[in-house]
């Protein structure tokens, strides 16, 4: 075959498999969302993460404004500290609440925030002073539990005359 | 006489196990020639086009045509399992992260090697049992940087353009069969596969798997080919050898570089 005709298909082929790459980069993979825009650091403090993993979307009304980008574990106060990258054009007031939620049964955790009412914004570095926990199943078994047996504990009798 | 019978057999796993060695220590060697000697291949890059020619143009059918065929069975076969728990709106995840991690990187090695890996090995084969190696080293012209460094560039370099040229197929396949035929619908398809991909865990540790399998399935084919013996049915034995070691090879690299890279971590 003549030199020109292979540099042709070679070409074509070499421009088939870059074009395949940047495909599976910017169609399937997640390039596009959050890598280019501005983004600041806040930081929250939970008593039980759960199943929180970083890379874990943060919510707001259901939109996702940002990402976890660290979990640690504190040795003085034994909570964890989760570390918050939220994009700059989703302001958020300084009271706001941060909660550790689940998307369906069996779906993975997500940081939920809920705008308080504060006049001031957070900034980068800030600390949600606001947080609720992960639902554990067996603290809410157990706690389900103790209610229904405190419930139905039967009246002492009265002393029979 | 019995220990003499145990004697033998352990002489023969000796040089069994010795052979294999030494055989492991020259290919080692034959690879780091080739990569020191590779200034012709890469200077006169156009031996190179043409063997990326040969090794990538001509595997584009079957990989293509398996990528597509690939995704189509995993969204049917996924779609079947994922719609009894609900999930079915997963389905681009699966074929996704199936394709992008592990069978665009695998299926398109093995299908590299069949294809791409046997041709090479019996080309150079073929030209050392025809004397056409010998002939270049009479004329001074060093036949590993002349045929065997442009046969190794072109399929290193053509083998992660394959796979993820697979990858991309087999997500069109899923594509075309999970939401066009099955009905599964399309944004939630493509969004919940945009978030759960990732680009550095998932589809750069799927590149970085097919360039290693590129490597290890050229260098076998390369070496086999420069190493088999000058006859008929030593250049058949070793085109054989070739696809096989290379599948093999393939394989236990990919439980490696998984374990390595997809265990542990931030990414469970």
């Amino acid at each position: 075959m003549n030199r020109s005709t292979i540099d042709l298909w070679v070409g074509a082929f070499v421009v088939a498999g870059i074009a395949g790459l940047l495909f599976l980069a910017l169609k399937v993979g997640n390039l596009a969302t959050f890598s280019t825009s501005q983004m600041y650091q806040v930081q929250a403090k939970f008593a039980n993460i759960g199943g929180l993993k970083a890379r874990a979307p943060v919510k707001s009304a259901g939109v996702v404004v940002g990402r976890v980008a660290d979990i640690r574990f504190d040795n003085e106060s034994y909570e964890a500290i989760v570390t918050i990258n939220l994009g700059y054009e989703y302001q958020f007031p300084r009271d706001t609440t941060a909660k550790i939620l689940t998307s369906g049964i069996l779906g993975e955790q997500y940081v939920g925030l809920e705008a308080g009412g504060d006049g001031v914004m957070l900034k980068n570095g800030d600390r949600l002073r606001l947080t609720q926990s992960a639902v554990v199943l067996e603290n809410l078994i157990s706690q389900f539990l103790f209610n229904k047996a405190a419930e139905g504990k039967p009246e002492p009798k009265e002393p029979a005359k | 006489m019995r220990v003499a019978d145990l004697r033998a057999r352990l002489e023969r796993l000796g040089s069994g196990v010795s052979s294999h060695v030494w055989r492991l220590g020259f290919a080692s060697r034959f690879l780091a020639y080739l990569v020191v000697h590779s200034g012709t291949a890469l200077g006169r890059f156009r031996l190179t086009i043409a063997e990326i020619y040969f090794a990538g143009v001509l595997s584009l059918i079957i990989i293509l045509v398996s990528g597509l065929f690939v995704g189509m069975v995993l969204a049917l076969q996924g779609y079947d399992t994922l719609q009894r728990f609900g999930a079915s709106e997963s389905l681009g995840v699966l074929v996704a992260l199936s394709l992008v991690r592990e069978l665009g990187p695998v299926v398109a090695g093995l299908l590299f090697a069949s294809r791409a890996g046997s041709a090479i090995t019996a080309e150079i084969g073929l030209m050392k049992a025809t004397e056409q190696l010998s002939a270049m080293e009479m004329m001074a012209v060093d036949p590993i940087a002349r045929v065997v460094a442009p046969r190794f560039w072109g399929g290193v370099i053509s083998m992660p353009l394959l796979a993820a040229l697979f990858s991309a197929m087999g997500i069109f396949g899923g594509y075309i069969v999970g939401v066009q035929l099955i009905g599964v619908d399309a944004g939630a398809f493509w969004s919940q596969m945009q978030a759960a991909v990732d680009l550095r865990n998932d589809i750069l540790n799927g590149v970085i798997k097919s360039v290693v399998f590129g490597i290890a399935v050229t260098w076998i084919a390369v070496f086999e080919g420069y190493d088999a013996p000058p006859t008929a049915e030593g250049v058949s034995r070793a085109t054989t050898r070739t696809v096989v070691t290379s599948s093999l090879a393939i394989l236990a690299l990919d439980f490696i570089l998984t374990a390595l890279m997809f265990t542990g971590g931030t990414h469970q």
